[in-house]
């Protein structure tokens, strides 16, 4: 079970992307940020805090829960739904820079779900997409705009991304699935 | 954690676990979101189709349901049964056959005669969901009741939640106390000695005829409607006396809990179970009642529709 980013990996990325942040959109104007339920929410509060480090501006973070958009829903006769959880976008996100957080990319769908229900809440000016580490595999066409780490995998393999907020410690880890 | 609930139907609080209950309120608060949108619409539930199917007059429960249906973008609809096949004689089950041959995932169900719901659940393929069946339960009632003193009071284990009414007649009241009990509240009911049931006590729950009893040092006070519909005979003197001894007055409330919260299923009589000042004043969470029910049965839909894990669909 290779640990492909430590503690101090992770905190350095997150570092690296706010400042590509800060690059690309000269400043922090109109920036809002959206995590994806749930570890991309957990990034998206520390990538809001460590560009309030280097911009000492507070950018409104928000919380989306895609179950309700994923396109995997009702296509079994029978089984048991996914778990529902609350969306919390406290601020409008017309004519805002939308920064859509994730841990990983791997598909593409959960992306695509997270888009049709972020239209739902308004018009923003752009979407930009953030994943901790991109896993490659893509089934629909969709890319990330910053990306923590590219990391080649097999299909059977699985990327476990842990934080500290609900899993006790930081780290990205490669795992052989069904073991 | 479970994330299913293990029947196709849901027929009543009775066949539900506290796991499962905990599920419906904790998924009702997610939903609840979706209420607040600009957009109130989620595509959860596209081309599912749903027949509310209402044998009894309603209000609340009927346009409930159905906004619930159409925020999930379930396809939706209503049959009033005034104008239906039912006026030519037609037996439940044939109504009910002769829907389910369209093939709707889920039926709606409201009927005055307990039970209506079960033989529905045993003759359709489709999910039914009781909305009251005569005076046996009707369960998204006292689950949006639930999810509502949840939101205020955090649990509802160790609340003292005394219900005040009509008790004999009241399949709101059978739900609760099913609830109720099983998530650890302690359980009053209280009305005139000819409007509770003889056996109420075997469901875990004290029954008293001095108002003052029920209300002292109450968390909740959940009154419910005389039902003059449902009565043939007299089971107390007039209304007026029923106000004046049971009926909810801002005197009355001085004893229970400061933060006390006051309930009613609606319709209200006014003047009858509940004095004016208090169905519209600070303790009052009856509006909120009827906004929460949209959330709990959008959870109730959702759940439902993915079928149950353990159980054949029939």
């Amino acid at each position: 079970m290779p640990t492909v980013m430590d503690a101090d990996r992770i905190g350095r990325t997150l570092t690296r992307i706010a400042h590509e942040i800060v690059e690309r959109n000269k400043g922090v104007d109109d920036l809002a940020l959206v995590g994806v339920r749930t570890r991309g929410v957990h990034i998206a509060r520390r990538l809001a805090r460590a560009l309030r480090e280097i911009t000492g501006e507070e950018i409104p973070t928000g919380a989306l829960d895609i179950t309700l958009y994923r396109d995997d829903l009702m296509r079994q006769a029978v089984g048991p739904q996914p778990l529902v959880r609350r969306t919390e976008i406290p601020f409008s996100i017309d004519n805002r820079k939308i920064l859509l957080v994730d841990d990983v990319l791997y598909t593409g769908r959960t992306t695509r779900a997270a888009l049709d229900a972020l239209i739902d809440f308004g018009r923003p000016k752009a979407i930009q997409l953030i994943v901790l580490v991109d896993r490659g595999h893509r089934e629909l066409p969709i890319k990330a705009d910053y990306v923590g780490k590219n990391l080649p995998t097999a299909l059977d393999e699985s990327v476990q991304v842990r934080l500290q907020e609900c899993d006790g410690q930081d780290e990205v880890v490669l795992q052989q699935e069904g073991r | 954690m479970i994330n299913t609930l293990r029947h196709k139907d849901l027929l009543g609080i009775a066949d539900l676990t506290p796991e499962e209950i905990a599920l419906v309120l904790d998924t009702a608060e997610a939903m609840k979101e979706i209420g607040s949108r600009t957009v109130k619409k989620v595509p959860a539930l596209r081309g599912k189709t749903v027949i509310n199917l209402f044998f009894e007059p309603s209000t609340r429960t009927r346009t409930s349901f159905e906004i619930a249906e159409k925020r999930l973008s379930a396809d939706t609809l209503n049959v009033a049964i005034g104008t239906s096949s039912v006026v030519k004689g037609e037996t439940l089950a044939d109504t009910a056959l002769n829907l389910e041959a369209m093939n709707p995932d889920m039926i709606v169900l409201r009927h005055s005669s307990s039970g209506a719901c079960h033989l529905l659940s045993r003759i359709c393929r489709s999910a039914i969901i009781n909305a009251g069946d005569g005076m046996h339960e009707h369960p998204t009632q006292a689950l949006l009741d639930a999810f509502t003193i949840r939101e205020k009071k955090k649990t509802l284990s160790g609340l003292k939640v005394a219900i005040v009414g009509d008790l004999v007649h009241s399949r709101v009241l059978r739900s609760n106390i099913h609830l109720l009990t099983k998530m650890g509240a302690d359980v009053w009911v209280c009305g005139p000695p000819t409007l509770i049931p003889a056996d109420v006590s075997r469901f875990g729950v004290r029954a008293t005829s001095v108002i003052e009893d029920a209300v002292r040092d109450a968390d909740v006070i959940m009154l419910l409607r005389i039902q003059l519909e449902r009565m043939e005979g007299a089971y107390f003197p007039s209304l007026r006396e029923y106000f004046n001894v049971f009926g909810m007055t801002e005197e009355r409330l001085r004893a229970a809990k400061p933060d006390v919260m006051i309930m009613h299923p609606g319709p209200m009589n006014r003047g009858v179970e509940i004095a004016s000042e208090v169905a519209d004043g600070p303790y009052s969470v009856i509006l909120d009642q009827v906004s929460n029910g949209v959330a709990v049965r959008m959870a109730v839909l959702y759940l439902l529709a993915g079928g149950a894990e353990h159980e054949e669909a029939a």
